[in-house]
């Protein structure tokens, strides 16, 4: 069985008397994200300061890579914390310094690197953040989102090993929210890092998460992937996922899951006359459109892909939820398989016309690409009331196609 | 009437004892478990002064508590000279002594009211400041920022403020006591009439290398404890119990400033007697 990278054992932490962690057995392993859910002054936190050393557990052990923290030389510890990158909630800039400097000031503090490497590798980091035009600038004259990004910046430019984000999204408007998000798995995949994010952005943070921990009244609820997590529900994750779900999805303004779940149970329940169901599965490719156009204008085109499902099949009572970054399901609970067809074809002219052509304007405005290739693919399945949402989508998924495609041919032709 | 047990007795005396030592037991343990807690910082923070990153933070800070600092230590010094002048001219009149004005200005400003007044001037304006800036980082988590991101937040925050007072005290003494005289000067010759070189001379013969050196050492000692107390109050903001967020950096910003003008005096007193 593979080690743990990081390991806590019966970890109790108490503030005045008031348990916060109680008895806390994690498991985080090596590039993984590992995702920490839990209510507000959970000791969410508090989990993650423990893990490089801000907050010691008042009993319980902390392993780093099989070892217990507490059995450390002072080197092995060193050695250990020079691994480690930590996002604060607040970002925790210095408002004295600009933008460079405070990139650069680990870098400055900490190592013997030379004023040219140095100044090398903060810019390449300013670069990939997007920040270029503000390297000169104070903490208080950037936005919400930049200051989220440099904080980013100075995080990933030491190139650490294990990553710590303390609710990186907060505050954020939906797309940046994502924006950040992707940003973050962008940088786990370009650099190969293990990460440790505090969010409860749900459902968006956990379709960049490898590793789902649900931290419910100082204990873990669950711990495990988010399929794992729909399948084994328990009393526990319901009410999570009820409680910071809410009724929409932020981003698309599609039906959140849980609601979509009920929507889809109130529609077939047993007793009515229909034990079929039209399923359509959309899909994009996310992560290459993210590579085309960015983060920013990849969410832009999923919105409007999901705002255009939504109005399309919502006047027929149609229900649409997100199942993953790229991917929305629609059931048709009033259509047969035939009938699904017409309207999907229908649709299909529709978002090859109307849609694809607004994406290309939006893009074209947001990042200046208004030439790039997109394919929208679509699977229709007929779905029991019986099957599992996976089996539906696994259906869905064999029996897709593509049914609108915007392809650059010459100065942003579609076709 | 209910006769006190024995026990009850016991337990009422016990109270009683046991509230007087809380009353007055706890802000002294309190008191003591704080000095300790500065000198370990002080301590700290004078070990890693000669880290080899150090000059140029040093610098900065010896610009900011001395340089910064020049403009209201003359006008303090001024004023204070002046009125120096005014005072022990109407007093030594009285004994046809007014030639030595000189001296007792002099004396007083070098071996007294230079070391002691530089030292209240700077805590009122860089020392607060020490104090907030401290508490704000802390507040804000940039100090647990520094810690993550590995560099020692005593060393790169406290180190160079104490010794950048080390170096800017004796040095803003020694304009205090300049100007100091000055003042007395403008006073005591221009207005008052006294004899110019009766003045100077009375100050070069009074003035001797032990008083001047008093005076620095006054000035050494007093550049610690506001460094630290002011340092240490900022940083540890966080764990006052009376208090959090904000409202704890402004009583940490009062409470450096109220101890750090105490301490200078209680300093002032136990430095003299050991020079005297």
């Amino acid at each position: 069985m593979e080690t743990p990278l990081i390991e806590f054992r019966k970890v109790v932490k108490g503030f005045n008397s008031h348990t916060v962690l109680d008895g806390i057995d994690l498991s985080i392993y090596e590039n993984q994200i590992c995702t920490i859910s839990g209510k507000s002054g959970g000791g969410k936190s508090v989990l993650l300061k423990h893990i490089i050393g801000l907050i010691q557990p008042d009993s319980g052990e902390i392993l780093l890579e099989g070892k217990p923290v507490r059995n450390m030389s002072k080197k092995e510890w060193d050695d250990y914390r020079s691994k480690i990158g930590y996002m604060f909630q607040g970002n925790a800039l210095f408002d004295s310094m600009n933008v460079f400097d405070n990139v650069a000031l680990p870098l400055v503090q900490t190592t013997n690197l030379s004023r040219k490497v140095i100044r090398q590798k903060v810019m390449n980091r300013i670069e990939e953040m997007a920040l270029t035009e503000a390297v000169n600038k104070y903490p208080s004259e950037l936005s919400g989102g930049m200051q989220k990004r440099v904080a980013l910046a100075r995080t990933l430019v030491t190139d650490p090993k294990i990553v710590l984000f303390d609710e990186p999204t907060t505050g954020q408007d939906p797309i940046r929210k994502n924006v950040i998000l992707s940003m973050i798995a962008h940088a786990r995949k370009r650099f190969g890092f293990t990460a440790v994010l505090v969010s409860h952005e749900v459902p968006d943070v956990y379709f960049i998460s490898d590793r789902i921990v649900i931290l419910w009244e100082g204990r873990i609820a669950f711990q495990g992937a988010y399929e794992e997590m729909t399948k084994l529900r328990g009393p526990v994750v319901d009410e999570f996922l009820r409680s910071l779900e809410g009724f929409q999805d932020e981003l698309t303004g599609l039906m959140s899951k849980e609601m979509f779940r009920s929507r889809y149970s109130a529609e077939l329940s047993v007793g009515k006359k229909k034990s079929r169901v039209s399923a359509i599965l959309f899909s994009i490719d996310f992560d290459s459109l993210e590579k085309e156009l960015g983060h920013e204008a990849s969410l832009y085109t999923l919105k409007a892909l999901a705002e255009y499902t939504n109005r399309y099949f919502g006047t027929i009572g149609g229900f649409s939820a997100r199942h993953s970054r790229g991917e929305i399901l629609t059931i048709l609970p009033r259509a047969e398989l035939e009938e699904a067809q017409q309207l999907l074809s229908a649709y299909s002219e529709g978002l090859q016309e109307n849609v694809l052509k607004r994406i290309r304007d939006v893009t074209r405005r947001y990042v200046g690409i208004g030439c790039f290739a997109i394919s929208v693919n679509a699977g229709l399945t007929e779905a029991n009331v019986t099957e599992e949402f996976d089996e539906i989508i696994q259906e869905a998924r064999k029996k897709q196609q593509t049914v609108a495609t915007v392809r650059c041919e010459g100065g942003g032709q579609s076709g | 009437m209910a006769i006190m047990s024995e026990a009850d007795f016991s337990q009422q005396r016990t109270n009683g004892i046991g509230r007087f030592f809380s009353i007055f037991g706890r802000p002294v343990v309190a008191l003591i478990n704080n000095l300790g807690a500065a000198a370990i910082f002080f301590f700290f923070a004078c070990v890693n002064i000669f880290y080899r990153k150090q000059a140029r933070e040093i610098i900065s800070q010896v610009f900011y508590i001395g340089a910064k600092s020049t403009g209201i230590v003359v006008l303090v010094a001024l004023f204070t000279g002046m009125v120096l002048g005014l005072q022990l001219y109407y007093t030594l009149i009285k004994f046809g002594s007014e030639g030595v004005l000189g001296s007792a200005i002099a004396l007083s400003l070098v071996r007294e009211l230079g070391p002691v007044l530089t030292a209240i001037v700077i805590t009122a304006r860089a020392g607060s400041a020490m104090a907030a800036e401290m508490g704000i980082l802390r507040i804000s988590e940039q100090i647990d920022a520094l810690y993550t991101m590995r560099i020692d937040p005593i060393r790169y925050l406290i180190s160079p403020r104490i010794a950048a007072s080390m170096i800017s005290f004796p040095f803003l003494t020694a304009f205090f006591d300049l100007v100091g005289i000055i003042g007395g000067y403008l006073t005591g010759v221009l207005l008052l009439g006294v004899n110019a070189s009766s003045y100077f001379y009375r100050v070069n013969y009074s003035l001797e290398m032990v008083d001047v050196r008093g005076g620095f050492i006054k000035s050494f000692v007093f550049a610690i404890v506001v460094s630290t107390i002011c340092c240490y109050q900022g940083y540890f903001c966080h764990m006052r119990s009376d208090s959090y967020g904000a409202k704890s950096v402004s009583l940490a910003t009062t409470s450096a400033v109220v101890i750090s003008c105490v301490l200078i005096l209680i300093a002032d007193y136990v430095v003299t007697s050991f020079i005297m």
